[in-house]
């Protein structure tokens, strides 16, 4: 159908799967600037707990299917749940993290709902009672000057479902019950969102955040990260918020950012048609890259919520939320405004350090033994990352102590050394003996630099005097030629001299006048 | 409040349920009755009373995070209707 002959939004809809999409962009592109996207994210992260959260059995993902079970995920008649007081723990933590407020009478719930991953007819969940409430998670878009905070709404326990699987051709749909009843907790935004930008720094910052807290694995390929998305537009200027639809099935970063822009274009397509549409879930598509409406019926939200009588009230108390505080890890945000500011380093060289918590402590340990800060930033995201990025380890397969890491940066920068004999040799033989220390293995190889002035002097005058012509031709302006002497200095000291001082040295003997 | 036969279809649809019609007018009026029952309760002023959601007076009845052995794969397919070696088989649930 052409785009003309679509009078109403159910026939728009009707049409999307085949509509060509970039004639809805050339209609919009001249209001595109008039207008912004509102989001606000709901991230599902799994807890990385042993057990389940009201069951006992394993957790472990990419097991046979059906083999981590209970009679309590199964619901069979007449059992009860028991809460695992970790799930707290860990939602205590991110709670803490953010800067929550924490409930103290927590009530669980019961969220109703058919469908066959979920043998129970409901999720268990935290409705009225959600264990933390508000805070905020600060974020630094790519190429922003200044952080943003994102306010939270609230973060809630709750589980997970199975999985079922639709297979075409077959008759039936299959259920794995391994994922239920796995603790999850949901963070929910508030709609402070307006760019792809931030919505991706916001979900890295969540990632590392559980990360760090170690209460999840962030890994969004296994699902244990999730996203759904709400979004509205409106236009600039305006303070009330449009109508929002929410996306649901959104498995990866890339996808989020999708999304956004698809609905962003829908729904200005939308507005400037004089359409208006209900508040509504889609899905989307990957392969196609837009969203769908799911048949309303199955998007009806009538969740018929009410307390879980199964469940007594899990009260948290000034001590438990100590205790909580007491093993708080340092942060991201943390660790890097400590990097930027007390440390000068640039704010790139901070975001890689920080990227990984083991990375990020690793370098601070290598700082609690030299004070040349840049040169341990690089050490640590060039040489020591590059050996795990190549044999694919972790940094907790590294072999060098952090101390000696430092200890090498000293050589440095005491003249000992210089950088190419550190990395070229004194790093790869670190990594041979890791017990050794790096002076030791300096004496052993007697790399040290001849910093012996009069004997670079010496050998200085000898080249000089090998090469009259050149040091003529250097006199008489082919300043060029001092590579070619640095050269042959650094070939007679087979490449131990410190570098700088004999450039230096060879600098002054060749401008003395005659 | 009174059940209608709209409410009663939803409920009905919500617990994929399916009823007789004949059946309908026994039900709304035993819903019905139910409710008005449950009326009686709005009687009583309980203004100064706060919402009893436990019978129990337990409280942090938790867990520590132990893995216990599970119930095995066969016994927990054992009464589905339908399975095969590996999945629980249900009435496809999509398109």
């Amino acid at each position: 159908m052409h785009l003309q002959e679509i009078t109403q939004a159910s026939d728009f809809e009707k049409a999307l799967p085949q509509l060509s999409w970039q004639t809805i962009q050339e209609a919009i592109a001249s209001a595109r600037e008039d207008y912004e996207t509102v989001v606000g994210l709901e991230v599902h992260a799994q807890l990385k707990t042993a057990s389940k959260a009201f069951a006992s059995e394993e957790t472990t993902y990419g097991q046979m299917p059906n083999t981590n079970i209970s009679v309590v995920t199964l619901a069979h008649p007449g059992v009860l749940p028991r809460v695992n007081k970790k799930v707290f723990n860990y939602a205590l933590r991110l709670g803490l993290a953010c800067e929550s407020e924490i409930t103290r009478e927590n009530v669980f719930a019961r969220k109703n709902y058919f469908y066959p991953d979920l043998p129970k007819g409901y999720q268990i969940t935290q409705d009225k009672t959600p264990i933390c409430v508000g805070g905020k998670v600060y974020i630094q878009p790519k190429g922003a000057t200044e952080e943003k905070a994102i306010r939270l709404v609230r973060i809630h326990l709750e589980e997970d479902a199975g999985k079922s699987m639709h297979i075409e051709g077959e008759r039936d749909s299959f259920i794995d019950l391994n994922r239920a009843g796995v603790p999850l907790i949901e963070i929910v935004s508030e709609p402070d969102i307006r760019q792809v930008e931030e919505a991706y720094a916001y979900l890295t910052e969540i990632r590392k955040l559980v990360r760090y807290l170690d209460i999840c694995d962030g890994n969004m390929e296994e699902g244990s990260l999730r996203c759904d998305v709400n979004v509205s537009i409106r236009k600039k200027g305006v303070e009330t918020f449009g109508t929002r639809v929410e996306v649901k099935n959104l498995n990866s970063f890339s996808n989020v950012k999708r999304a956004m822009v698809f609905e962003f274009e829908r729904q200005l397509y939308y507005a400037l048609r004089g359409w208006t549409f209900i508040q509504e879930t889609r899905t989307f598509d990957a392969p196609a890259g837009k969203t769908y409406a799911l048949r309303s019926k199955e998007s009806m939200n009538d969740y018929r919520y009410f307390p879980e009588p199964d469940l007594t009230p899990v009260i948290v108390d000034e001590h438990w939320i100590a205790q909580v505080q007491e093993k708080m890890p340092p942060l991201p945000r943390e660790l890097y405004l400590k990097f930027t500011k007390e440390y000068s380093l640039s704010p790139y060289d901070a975001e890689v350090l920080t990227a990984e918590k083991e990375t990020a402590l690793y370098f601070e340990e290598v700082c609690q033994f030299t004070k040349n800060y840049k040169a341990a930033a690089n050490w640590v995201s060039v040489n020591v990352k590059g050996y795990l990025n190549e044999l694919m380890l972790t940094i907790d397969d590294f072999p060098i102590v952090p101390e000696k890491i430092a200890a090498l940066i000293n050589l440095i920068d005491a003249g000992k050394i210089n950088h190419n004999i550190a990395s070229k040799k004194v790093y790869p033989a670190l990594l041979a003996t890791p017990n050794k220390t790096a002076l030791q293995i300096v004496q052993e190889e007697n790399l040290l630099l001849e910093d012996n002035t009069e004997e670079l002097q010496t050998l200085i005058q000898t080249t000089l005097a090998q090469f009259p012509d050149k040091v003529a031709a250097y006199r008489g302006g082919k300043k060029g030629l001092q590579g070619m002497f640095m050269g042959e200095i650094m070939k007679k000291t087979k490449g131990k001299a410190d570098a700088k001082l004999v450039s230096k040295m060879l600098q002054e003997a060749l401008n003395q006048s005659e | 409040m009174q059940i209608t036969k709209e409410i009663l279809e939803n409920i009905a649809h919500l617990a994929r349920l399916e009823f007789d019609e004949g059946a309908e007018k026994d039900m709304l009026a035993d819903l019905n009755k139910i409710l008005d029952w449950m009326e009686k309760l709005n009687e009583v002023n309980t203004d100064e009373v706060t919402p009893l959601i436990h019978i129990s007076a337990e409280r942090n009845v938790l867990r520590e995070d132990e893995v216990q052995p599970s119930l095995s794969h066969e016994k927990g397919l054992l009464n589905a209707p339908d399975k095969d070696a590996n999945y629980f088989r249900v009435p496809k649930v999509i398109e």
